[in-house]
């Protein structure tokens, strides 16, 4: 399989990639890769201009800025799952960065490709959403700060419009009172999940001051549940708690049914999952 | 014919071909490549390097890996333009270089392999397991390969084989 031709270019510069996104042209960014170019070798994708980022200096990095921990759009998923900051700072990353695909997959792709892609499936989208991230759109009419719950649109659509960069993405810094829970079934160890569960709650003993969950994988966007955080908050933890949230979460989805299974199937993996995973956010 | 200078944004013509350098298994070579062309298909067809295995061709078998800059990465999932001024490893250079002679023999001893379509990603998947990880579990063996696909052996023999070798590193190591 090859590429339906386009051509290339490799801007050193952000302006110079917000010109070309500006062109008229049909344009792709690519970044990491690793979703786009199977798309390009199988012809799914047929862009007619290629700006490759890789080259940006501008767009590497983690860093720690005023209460976010700011992630470039060049930065690999390997880099953070590596990365001191992220695993002390934004520890759901750090989790959830385990069911990311394979090493080979993670030393190239980019954890704001991931976001820009919008894969109903992956597990970045689900904890930008979560964690109520900002991801940073840059066009040449300027800056756009877009929230994670504003940016997911639907199945493999995003807030972004075509003539922006996704340059960067702000995940706020975790404060000693909240704690985190990520957990997916896949078929195989690094495929995409079926179903998938990331939680953050601040809990003062046992009882839910706050509760952030997030189901996705079956939905076409990340589903982040009105109904869980509105029967946790203010109760107590107990198995009947998890299981009526987990009983409202499956009321609130909407799963697709695919390879991975019916949506029946999916409701029943969700519910196990979110007990699961709140159990363990509350039992450390 | 255009040239891409390291830090320059010379854009490339869809039907255009370019000259790209970079470094193939230690050696410093150029040659022409199309912006839609990858990697794997200009490794094996300007190079006759073909111990870089085209399985899929969309990043799922893990049969085209090789190493970009130190790391593994599919070859299939990068255009060859992406190589300009990058320093490649296929399997040929790893095998050449003798590093993982002890974890080839370990791979023939186990019988880590039957019909060898999956062996060299496999090679460069536990060669960079093994070292990151002196001694891996079998979970984590398990895992890093799980982006390798064999159709032969069921995975067992090769597990054993990556262990056993991490297992006689250690040993060695530790006698010295």
């Amino acid at each position: 399989m090859t590429a339906a031709a386009f051509a290339y270019v490799r801007p050193t510069s952000v302006e110079g990639v917000l010109e070309h996104l500006d062109s008229g042209r049909d344009v792709t960014i690519l970044a990491g890769g690793q979703s786009l170019m199977p798309s390009l070798n199988m012809r799914l994708s047929t862009p007619e201009l290629v700006v490759d980022i890789n080259r940006i200096e501008a767009l590497r990095g983690i860093e720690q800025r005023n209460g976010y921990i700011r992630i470039g759009a060049l930065v690999r998923h390997a880099e953070v799952a590596s990365s001191d900051l992220v695993s002390r700072h934004v520890p759901l990353i750090a989790r959830a960065m385990r069911h990311v695909a394979h090493p080979a997959i993670r030393n190239r792709g980019t954890t704001c490709g991931s976001l820009a892609n919008a894969d109903p499936a992956a597990e970045m989208p689900a904890c930008a959403v979560t964690l109520d991230a900002t991801l940073v759109l840059l066009s040449r009419r300027g800056r756009r700060d877009v929230p994670a719950r504003e940016f997911f649109l639907g199945l493999f659509e995003t807030a972004r419009q075509d003539n922006e960069l996704l340059a960067e993405v702000l995940f706020p810094v975790a404060r000693p009172s909240e704690r985190f829970g990520f957990d997916e079934v896949a078929t195989r160890h690094g495929d995409f999940a079926a179903v998938g569960v990331a939680a953050r709650a601040t809990l003062a003993s046992a009882r839910f001051d706050a509760l952030d969950l997030v189901l996705f994988a079956c939905e076409s966007r990340p589903l982040h549940s009105a109904a869980a955080a509105e029967i946790a908050v203010g109760q107590s933890w107990s198995p009947a708690l998890g299981d009526a949230i987990a009983t409202a979460v499956a009321a609130e989805m909407e799963p697709i049914d695919n390879l991975h299974g019916r949506g029946d199937t999916k409701r029943k993996q969700a519910r196990t999952l979110i007990t699961r995973v709140l159990e363990r956010i509350v039992h450390g | 014919m255009a040239s891409l200078p390291k830090a320059e944004p010379i854009p490339v013509e869809a039907d255009e071909h370019v000259q790209i350098a970079f470094t193939l298994n230690g050696v410093s070579v150029q040659t022409d490549v199309l912006p839609r062309q990858h990697l794997a298909d200009v490794l094996r067809q300007a190079f006759r390097l073909t111990g870089t295995h085209l399985g899929c061709e969309q990043g799922v078998c893990g049969a085209c890996n090789i190493l970009v800059d130190g790391k593994v990465a599919r070859a299939c999932l990068m255009l060859a333009i992406q190589a300009d001024g990058a320093d490649i490893c296929t399997i040929e250079g790893l095998t050449d270089s003798g590093i993982i002679a002890d974890l080839q023999e370990a791979f023939v001893q186990r019988n880590a392999l039957q019909c060898g379509f999956c062996t060299p990603g496999m090679l460069m998947t536990a060669h960079e397991l093994l070292k990151q990880e002196p001694a891996p579990e079998r979970k984590l063996i398990r895992e890093t390969i799980s982006g390798n696909l064999c159709r032969c052996t069921g995975y067992h023999a090769i597990i054993d084989a990556v262990e056993s070798t991490a297992r006689a590193r250690r040993e060695a190591r530790d006698a010295s």
